[in-house]
This record gives structure tokens, C-alpha cells and sequence, in this order.
């Protein structure tokens, strides 16, 4: 019962705290509970859709039966549109996070460890990261033509500013008695880089990979609400021309799994990165 | 005196990068290096900013753009600020409303907009909906977190002094969170100017506002009108962020340096 009780007890925002096994039963009930309650408000907000549509207090063309959605998903899931759409949107993130955090690090890396670097590179970037990313889409545009090299690059470029930002952050927040340490022993800077500058900035570099990921999925859904011929984001603008909203909602729901799945199992990952670091300093003791 | 030693002692290093690019930009269209019509000469895009701020055009696009982006901003702001209040604040709440939002808050933003803007149109109706989701997400989270990071000692305090409700929330609650709620509010800030332009790139022919101006600019092929655009976007985000960044040191300074 031990076991079950981390995964269990802790409700979305109480943290990881452990619990007695003895309060246990109690907590368990209670979380049954809260749960339920959790259910009580979609279940509200389908019972008034359902109600509106019975109704036809609004034209069914502006707001599908639920069903209706329901069919469209399971039709576009078993005749492979969905899955390929989403294939397409996925490697798009896949590349662009690839890309977009190898430049992050990199520029992170040069700013965090090099002064010279940092003065010469770091203004322009504080600069740049400011400019809101969608801005620059329509000059891209003009470049790069509406393909993949587009979304690309645009995803791209979200991804950098978080990457860079939390690099950097993480190398500068590298406590100076670690650094000292090293210089007692003479580490060569490769030492120094895999020993010390890596591992302590490692919880800060893939929080920043997470939110890189994050912002990559908001651009994602823009570029290709603005301009493509195929994704997750074109099934809807395509739903919304036809004016067959069953096809939006289905889009929503579906960015809503896909980001609920990549959020938390990022910070999932998060998490063990933080409790095998803990471990590790535990048994240095 | 002061200011010159001030200015020189100043360090120029990051300036080499711009200029560099700057130089490089301008002698790729001084010689003709790159196709001119698709790069266009620096010149070119002053000139084009030149007039397009002395016509009319400019002044409606930008206060449209600003109206739209505040009026979304504080209709989110105070919207996710009553919504973290009642969640930190009561945990029915929490229990009945965070489960949705929690879920709700992974679509990303601009997934709603085809929605929105079947039921609404594609008027300022639609887009400052729209804005106000995009503020409202960071506020709520944060002054949610806010309100329950408030340390259980000085929430004991208030138990003993009988403190109201009023008095708990205007004297406890709300100076506690502040910290949080105000970096909502930043985030928040950032966010509202993006969807403000991202609802106006996607809304096409929906009336005139910065956003729309570089879509024009594009349709039209008009490259220096983009880029011009473009800057005047980035420069007023950059404005925005550092009008919030000094308002939350100030509105903090009686908090002492802890912030």
C-alpha cells in the first residue's frame, strides 16, 4: 500500500509529500472524492452542449453534437488522416526541437562560459529573444516560401530563446565553490566542462529543453494555421473553410492530448533528473 | 563630466554584432551582392517607414493594435486573478475548476482561434477574446501559486488577530502573492502583444492593426513595409517588457530586497 501511496496521494498540486500509510486510506477516499468533483464541470459543460443542441438553441453548423465530434474522431483515427497529420506535425516539432536546441546550447554554452562571448553576443540576443517569434514569420516567408523550410525555421527559432536563456542561466548559477574546487585540482577545461560545468547546469538545461518543446508547440499550431497543407493545425483551418466544426473540435482535442502528454512526460523526466541528482549528492556525503 | 566618463566607461562589445550585420546588410544591396527586389537596401526600409508613419494609416493600425492587446490584457488579467484568488483560496474550488483548467491550459492558444472566430467573426470582438485567454493562462497560474506559497505561520497569524475575510485577503493574501501575481501579469503582457499579432496574421481583412499591415505588406510583396512592421512589433515588446520589468521592482520596494 506503501508503494501505491506516492502516486496516489499526491493530487496535482500538493508536491511530493509522503504519506503515513495509516492517513492513507483516508487520503484515499478523500482523493476519490476531489476527483469526482474535478468531473463535475465537463460533465456540466457536455451536459449544456448536449442541452443547446437538443434544443437547437444555436445552428448545428456552429456548434456540432458532441456525438457527431466524437464520430469525426474515430472516423479520421481508423481512416489514418488523423494519425498521419499528426505524424507530419510531430516531425516538423521533432526536427525544429533538434535544430533549435543545438543552436540554444551552443549560444548558451559560448554566453555562459566565455565573458568575451558574453559581451560581444549577449545584448544582441537579449534583443532578439524580445521580439515575439511570430513577428518574424512573414519575412520568413518572403525568404523561405511556405514549405517545411518555413516551419522550420520559425519553430526553430522558438525553440532557441528558452534553450539559450535557460543554458545560460544554468552555467552562471554554477556555485563558485565547485569552480574553486576544480581549480585546486587543475582540471584541464574538458575536466572541468564534463565534471563540474555539465552535471551542475544539467536540471537547468532540460528545463529548458521543456519549455523549448512548449513554445515549439504553440509556433507549430500557428505556422500551420497560417500557411500548410498538412498537420494538425491544417485539419482545422480546413474544418473551419468547410465550416464543419465537428473537424476544429476534433483538432482541439487532439492538440489538447498531444500537449497534456508532452508536458507531462517532460516533467516526469524532470523530476527524475532532480531525484537522481538528489541521490547522487546524497551518497557524495 | 560624469555622463561622458559614464558613456565611455560603457561597454560597447555588444554593439560589434548588430553593426557587423548592419554593414553586411548594407553593402549585400549597396553592390547588388543578393536580388535587391527580396533584400531590400536599409535605405529603403527607413523610407518606406518614413512615410508610412507620417500617413494616417500608421497612427490607426498602431492605437487599433495597442487597444485590442490592453483591453485583452486586463480583461485576462482580472479574469485569471479572481480565478487564482479562488482557487489558492479555497480548495473546493481547486478541486472542482483546476482539474478542467489544468487540462485545458495544454491547447495551445492559438488552436482556438479557428473556433472563436466561427462563433464571433473576425472583428475586435473576437480578437480580444482571444487576447484575453492568451493573459489569462499565465495570471491564473501564478497567482494561484501565489496565494498558496503564502507561508502557514503568517496564515496562523491572521487566525489569531480574527482577521475578516476582507481584511485577510487585502492585508495577507493579496500583499503575499504579489510577487507572483505581478510576474503573471509580466508573462502575461508578453503574451497578450503575441496574440495580438498572431490573432491579427490569422484573421485576415479584419481591420487595420500592425499585424495587419505586415500581412498587407507580404501580400503585396512590399518588403520594406514588413520589415518595418516587423521592427515596430519587436521594438513595442521590448518596450512593454521593460515598462513591466521596472513596474514590478517598483511596485515591489517595500518588499525589501527578498523579491
Amino acid at each position: 500500500m506503501t508503494n501505491a501511496s506516492p502516486s496516489l496521494a499526491h493530487a496535482p498540486h500538493h508536491g511530493r509529500v509522503l504519506q503515513p500509510a495509516s492517513a492513507f486510506i483516508s487520503r484515499a477516499a478523500a482523493h476519490v472524492g476531489t476527483r469526482a468533483v474535478g468531473l463535475l464541470l465537463p460533465l456540466a459543460v457536455l451536459y449544456l452542449w448536449q442541452t443547446a443542441v437538443d434544443r437547437e438553441w444555436v445552428a448545428i453548423q456552429l456548434l456540432p453534437p458532441a456525438e457527431l465530434v466524437w464520430q469525426s474522431l474515430r472516423d479520421l483515427w481508423q481512416s489514418g488522416d488523423l494519425t498521419s497529420n499528426l505524424a507530419v506535425s510531430l516531425s516538423r516539432i521533432g526536427w525544429s526541437v533538434l535544430i533549435g536546441s543545438a543552436i540554444g546550447w551552443l549560444l548558451g554554452f559560448l554566453i555562459g562560459l566565455s565573458r568575451t562571448a558574453r559581451a560581444y553576443l549577449y545584448p544582441s540576443f537579449e534583443v532578439f529573444s524580445q521580439f515575439p517569434v511570430i513577428g518574424w514569420i512573414p519575412l520568413l516567408i518572403i525568404f523561405l516560401g511556405i514549405d517545411e523550410a518555413l516551419k522550420i525555421a520559425a519553430i526553430s527559432m522558438a525553440v532557441i530563446v528558452p534553450v539559450t536563456v535557460a543554458t545560460f542561466k544554468g552555467i552562471e548559477n554554477i556555485p563558485t565553490r565547485l569552480l574553486e574546487v576544480a581549480r585546486v585540482y587543475c582540471f584541464t577545461p574538458r575536466q572541468l566542462l564534463l565534471r563540474v560545468v555539465l552535471p551542475a547546469a544539467l536540471p537547468s538545461l532540460f528545463s529548458g529543453f521543456r519549455q523549448g518543446i512548449m513554445q515549439a508547440w504553440l509556433t507549430l499550431v500557428f505556422v500551420e494555421l497560417l500557411a500548410s497543407s498538412e498537420g494538425i493545425g491544417y485539419l482545422m483551418v480546413w474544418g473551419r473553410q468547410l465550416m464543419q466544426l465537428d473537424l476544429v473540435f476534433v483538432g482541439l482535442i487532439v492538440i489538447g492530448v498531444v500537449g497534456l502528454i508532452l508536458d507531462l512526460s517532460l516533467r516526469r523526466l524532470e523530476a527524475c533528473l532532480q531525484d537522481w541528482r538528489h541521490d547522487n549528492k546524497q551518497e557524495q556525503k | 563630466m560624469n555622463v561622458i566618463y559614464t558613456f565611455l566607461r560603457r561597454d560597447w562589445r555588444g554593439l560589434a554584432l548588430p553593426l557587423a550585420l548592419f554593414a553586411l546588410w548594407y553593402a549585400a544591396t549597396a553592390f547588388e551582392w543578393v536580388n535587391i527586389k527580396l533584400i531590400v537596401p536599409p535605405e529603403k526600409v527607413l523610407e518606406a517607414g518614413l512615410r508610412y508613419m507620417s500617413g494616417k494609416d500608421f497612427t490607426e493600425a498602431l492605437s487599433n493594435s495597442l487597444f485590442r492587446d490592453l483591453s485583452g490584457f486586463a480583461l485576462g488579467g482580472i479574469a485569471g486573478i479572481l480565478l487564482g484568488l479562488a482557487m489558492g483560496l479555497s480548495r473546493w474550488t481547486e478541486h472542482l475548476v483546476g482539474p478542467t483548467f489544468n487540462t485545458l491550459k495544454h491547447i495551445s492558444l492559438f488552436a482556438w482561434l479557428p473556433l472563436i472566430s466561427t462563433w464571433l467573426g473576425t472583428d475586435d470582438r473576437a480578437k480580444i477574446l482571444f487576447i484575453a485567454l492568451c493573459a489569462f493562462y499565465p495570471v491564473a497560474l501564478n497567482t494561484f501559486e501565489g496565494v498558496r506559497n503564502i507561508p502557514r505561520a503568517q496564515l496562523e497569524v491572521a487566525r489569531v488577530y480574527r482577521f475578516t475575510r476582507w481584511q485577510s485577503l487585502t492585508r495577507l493574501t493579496l500583499p503575499g502573492a504579489a510577487p507572483q501575481i505581478l510576474t503573471g501579469l509580466h508573462l502575461a503582457l508578453i503574451y497578450a502583444w503575441m496574440g495580438t499579432i498572431g490573432a491579427e496574421f490569422l484573421l485576415l481583412n479584419s481591420g487595420p492593426g500592425l499585424g495587419d499591415t505586415v500581412i498587407k505588406g507580404r501580400q503585396a510583396f512590399n518588403v520594406e513595409l514588413i520589415i518595418f512592421g516587423m521592427l515596430s512589433i519587436g521594438l513595442i515588446g521590448a518596450l512593454f517588457n521593460r515598462l513591466a520589468a521596472h513596474a514590478e521592482t517598483k511596485l515591489l520596494a517595500w518588499r525589501g530586497h527578498r523579491v
